[in-house]
């Protein structure tokens, strides 16, 4: 294949970014200057080349950071780069929501519109900003949930060119944002209290946060530290792999597979002559969910050592950590962290592990595990069949454990303490500690960490009860991809049995409340529109579904039902239950669970 | 030549008596596999897909994105069948037959969701140009007009710049067909490729270029392969909106492609003394349905056109 690229040229600015990610062009083959000496009787491309795609994703996130949007110029740059047909770079570039193929200024505002900002006012600053800025879509833009609930309403500034910035704003008012958007200049804010349980005896896996700083090495380690890494490296990987399935650990990105099984299978096939992987999912985008930020901020050495422990007991000699691309500050303190535990020889030259971090762009899909490997591979975010299992072939076709933030920062303790003594935390089937993210209409919203076996009550008042008006209508448990569960089920326990029991979820452990001012149609409706964009668009039910879904529940939200409200309800059942039995992944199957659970338990549509 | 050692070489003018041309290893044979579809029980060799299973035992199964030419991707879903123990249902375009595996290819949960996958494309998309599509909709009882009139759907003008074919993508389920023919699975071009997402998703070239302008060969790859009509030879396209298409007055004639070495076999499809369209047989073994340009599209010589307009100006080059 030779690539066949237009004649529009990358800016000189574009060019330098594109090159400080991917290095200089060795030939002017792949882009560098031609010399008829150097490439007059050889072709630079083929296998080698593209043997670089998994570069795609960063390569666009660097001229897109320089230009504040990929130009057909830098497109071309890109893919000739690569070698990848200007077609598939186009392909996969405009799969991502953060990324603009028009141009756009370079400061923008991304204004959290999604459900936890909109029980705090995010409607409002919604539509003054239209006032004063014009209609969404170039000074600032409305965004899906931005993962900064506990301190809503929320917003990311990103501003493109030589020195790119990105910052979260929150929480936000309509009047400071307008200032930055117009100034680019952003005032000194607290960070906020993210988690309020900070400094008590018994958290584990917030143990260090408020106590620990984040940007040393030394001072992680003066808190106990890279102990389990040293314990892990004496047990040998067997012996670590017998305690994580001792401790009965699940996975807790939302599917609880038991992550011992996964990491047991890599084990087992170590020598077959493949190169395995390990991968972190920390694209945390469920509305709602913002725990594994609040970890990676915090305590970012805690994953990474978590991370090294991991990729020495499964043979992994590489490990990716794929995080959301709305996250700076928590990639910023991981990139120092990784860049710190390398200069430690704790990981890369001298060990036989290292880290590569890569930022996603602006798809809820990618956390979906096989859509994140092909994010990874320089793809589009589309989720694969499933046989094979990851474990089988995964990233790059290799056996892959792929392991969510929390699951992993779990491994330290039980490396430390053993299996057994992490199995009596909890209950018989949800063992250890949890984190909950409690957000919307709750008095001290942030992150808490519970045993399993807390009630949802329970739970709610470690947060300090009920904010808002103080009469709570509605909980939503486990993100738009969870469930509502009314003020009645309350001593449901927050565990993955207690809470499928009720005909719930405990899903990413999403704890938002809703007062009784809130019109819980506008919720449904959000939820519902929050799938219908993230869709990937790869499989009929999913990709139509959440539309005809979204316009069926306008269709009720504005009381004018095709035929009547009764036959409007069936033809939601056969909505959900296709998207449910016949989509490829996750994303459709819950894509009405949230909508559904409301339907059940309030009548919300007369 | 005077080392002792290579004394025993053949000389290479003297030729060796030859035995026996050596056939090829035997295939490893397959492991036959049983499972039971429908309640009746069958093997097959390991490695078939339920899709073909079902059809060894003659089960029509319906296919939007499946073609035996293609690698399956299995976006459509309208092949979905019910597998014991399986929480949700399986594509039977992609999943191969295990041992023990038990399939319901015709349960009110598989019809349910053929039906809903039918109603879902027939409500956003044009499919007046894709008669299986409307049987399998006749088959499943399905009624797209339940999502009401004011369905979203994919209506757009159609792309009409180049003289060989028309792309009309208010026509375009996403089968990912005509991205597969054009890259990977058959011409190795990559002109077009899936862009944007979600219900926004669509075939696209980079930044929408017209054809002309991108990587495309023209080798209408992707007009063989798309189900719906939504790529169609400019032939045919101009016929319909003339309303001188009538395929009942159509002839399909099987021949070999006159232009190289090659020899792929063509099927000249002629309406009125005129080709109107050319394909190549899935089934054969040279092309496996695909062609080239020349093979897709040179055939204007054989047939006389009514002139276009007056003679093109000679260019200076001629003059010179």
């Amino acid at each position: 294949m030779d690539l066949h690229l237009s004649a529009a040229l990358p800016t000189e600015q574009e060019r330098l970014a594109v090159d400080a990610a991917l290095g200089i062009p060795s030939s002017g083959w792949t882009g560098g200057v031609r010399d008829i000496a150097v490439d007059g009787r050889t072709a630079a491309s083929g296998h080698a080349a593209r043997a670089e795609r998994h570069l795609l994703l960063p390569a666009l996130h660097a001229a897109h950071a320089r230009a504040g949007w990929i130009s057909p110029g830098a497109l071309n740059y890109v893919s000739q780069r690569l070698d990848v047909p200007p077609a598939e770079t186009y392909s996969v570039a405009s799969f991502y929501g953060m990324f603009s193929m028009e141009p756009r200024p370079a400061r923008v505002i991304h204004v959290c519109d999604d459900i936890a900002c909109l029980t705090r006012g995010a409607g409002a600053i919604c539509e003054q900003l239209e006032n004063k800025l014009g209609p969404p879509g170039s000074a600032w833009l409305r965004s899906p949930c931005l993962g900064l609930c506990e301190r809503a309403p929320a917003a990311l500034f990103t501003e493109a060119g030589e020195h790119p910035r990105e910052e979260a704003l929150a929480p936000a008012t309509a009047d400071a944002l307008c200032q930055i958007a117009n100034s680019g200049v952003i005032p000194p804010g607290s960070p906020g209290n993210s988690v309020p349980q900070a400094g008590q005896p018994q958290l584990r896996l917030l143990q260090r946060i408020g106590k620990v700083n984040p940007q040393s090495l030394a001072d992680y380690r003066a808190h106990g530290g890279y102990e389990a890494l040293r314990k892990a490296v004496d047990m040998g990987p067997a012996a670590v792999i017998r305690e994580v399935i001792a401790s009965k650990l699940v996975g807790r990105g939302g599917a609880a597979f038991p992550a011992g099984k996964k990491w047991e299978t890599l084990h087992n096939s170590r020598s077959n002559g493949r190169p395995h992987y390990l991968v972190c999912n920390a694209d945390e985008s469920e509305p709602g969910t913002f725990k594994d930020r609040v970890v990676m901020e915090n305590d970012p050495f805690a994953l990474i050592e978590a991370m090294t422990i991991a990729g020495f007991a499964i043979g992994a000699q590489r490990g990716f950590l794929y995080i959301r691309g709305e996250y700076p500050l928590a990639t910023e303190r991981l990139l120092h962290a990784i860049g710190e535990a390398r200069a430690h020889g704790l990981l890369g030259a001298g060990t036989h592990f290292d880290i590569e971090l890569r930022r996603g762009a602006g798809a809820y899909i990618c956390g979906e595990e096989t859509a994140l490997f092909n994010s990874i591979e320089g793809y589009r975010g589309e989720p694969r069949n499933k046989p094979p299992y990851p474990t089988e072939a995964g990233l790059f076709g290799e056996p892959t454990v792929v392991n969510n933030v929390e699951t992993l920062i779990n491994v330290p303790g039980i490396v430390l303490e053993g299996g057994a003594a992490y199995a009596a935390i909890g209950t018989e089937r949800s063992t250890g500690t949890k984190l909950f993210c409690l957000s919307g209409h709750i008095a001290r919203p942030g992150v808490y960490e519970a045993a399993f076996g807390a009630t949802l009550r329970e739970v709610i008042d470690l947060a300090g009860g009920v904010s808002g008006s103080g009469r709570l209508q509605a909980v939503l448990l486990g993100g738009a991809a969870g469930g509502f569960v009314t003020p009645a089920e309350l001593d449901i326990p927050l565990t993955f049995e207690g809470t499928r029991a009720a005909g719930a979820s405990l899903g990413s452990a999403v704890v938002m409340l809703f007062d009784d001012t809130i019109d819980l149609r506008k919720i449904l409706l959000r939820i519902a529109a929050f799938f219908r964009d993230e869709s990937c668009g790869q499989c009929v039910p999913c990709r139509v579904g959440t539309v005809r879904q979204e316009e069926l529940m306008h269709r009720l939200a504005g009381n004018h039902p095709l035929v009547s409200v009764t036959q409007e309800a069936a033809v939601l059942r056969d909505i959900s239950q296709v998207m449910r039995d016949a989509s490829i992944c996750g994303l459709g199957h819950t894509a009405s669970s949230a909508i559904e659970s409301a339907l059940k338990r309030w009548s919300i549509f007369q | 030549m005077s080392d002792p050692t290579n004394a025993a070489a053949p000389n290479p003018l003297i030729p060796i008596p030859r035995g026996p041309v050596p056939l090829a290893p035997p295939a490893a044979a397959r492991c036959q596999i049983e499972i039971t579809i429908d309640g009746r029980k069958l093997s097959v060799p390991e490695g078939t897909t339920l899709l073909e299973a079902a059809r060894s035992i003659a089960i029509d199964t319906p296919t939007l994105c499946y073609l035996e030419n293609l690698t399956p991707v299995n976006v459509c879903r309208v092949c979905v069948v019910e597998l014991e123990g399986s929480r949700t249902l399986v594509p039977a375009c992609s999943r191969k037959a295990e041992p023990g595996m038990s399939i319901q290819t015709d349960s009110e949960r598989v019809r349910l969701s053929r039906k809903l996958v039918l109603e879902f494309l027939a409500s956003s998309v044009d499919t007046s140009t894709a008669p299986a599509l409307r049987s399998y909709m006749e088959r499943y009882d399905a009624h797209p007009e339940r999502f009401g009139a004011s369905a979203a759907t994919v209506a757009q003008p159609v792309k009409i710049d180049n003289e060989l074919y028309v792309r009309d993508y208010g026509k375009c389920i996403l089968c990912y067909k005509c991205v597969e023919a054009c890259g990977e699975d058959a011409q190795n071009t990559f002109a077009i490729a899936v862009a944007g997402r979600g219900f926004a998703a669509g075939i696209s070239t980079e930044f929408e270029i017209p054809l002309p302008e991108s990587a495309c060969v023209y080798c209408g790859n992707c007009i063989g392969v798309c189900p719906t009509g939504a790529l169609m030879f400019k032939s045919e396209f101009d016929m319909r909106q003339a309303g001188s298409w009538d395929e009942s007055r159509q002839t399909q004639t099987d021949t070999i492609c006159p232009y190289c070495g090659v020899g792929c076999t063509l099927t000249v499809h002629q309406q009125d003394n005129q080709i109107v369209r050319v394909t190549s047989p899935l089934d054969q073994q040279v092309t496996d349905g695909h062609l080239c340009i020349k093979g897709r599209f040179g055939w204007q010589f054989v047939q006389i056109t009514a002139p276009a307009g007056p003679p093109p100006a000679s260019t200076p080059k001629d003059a010179a």
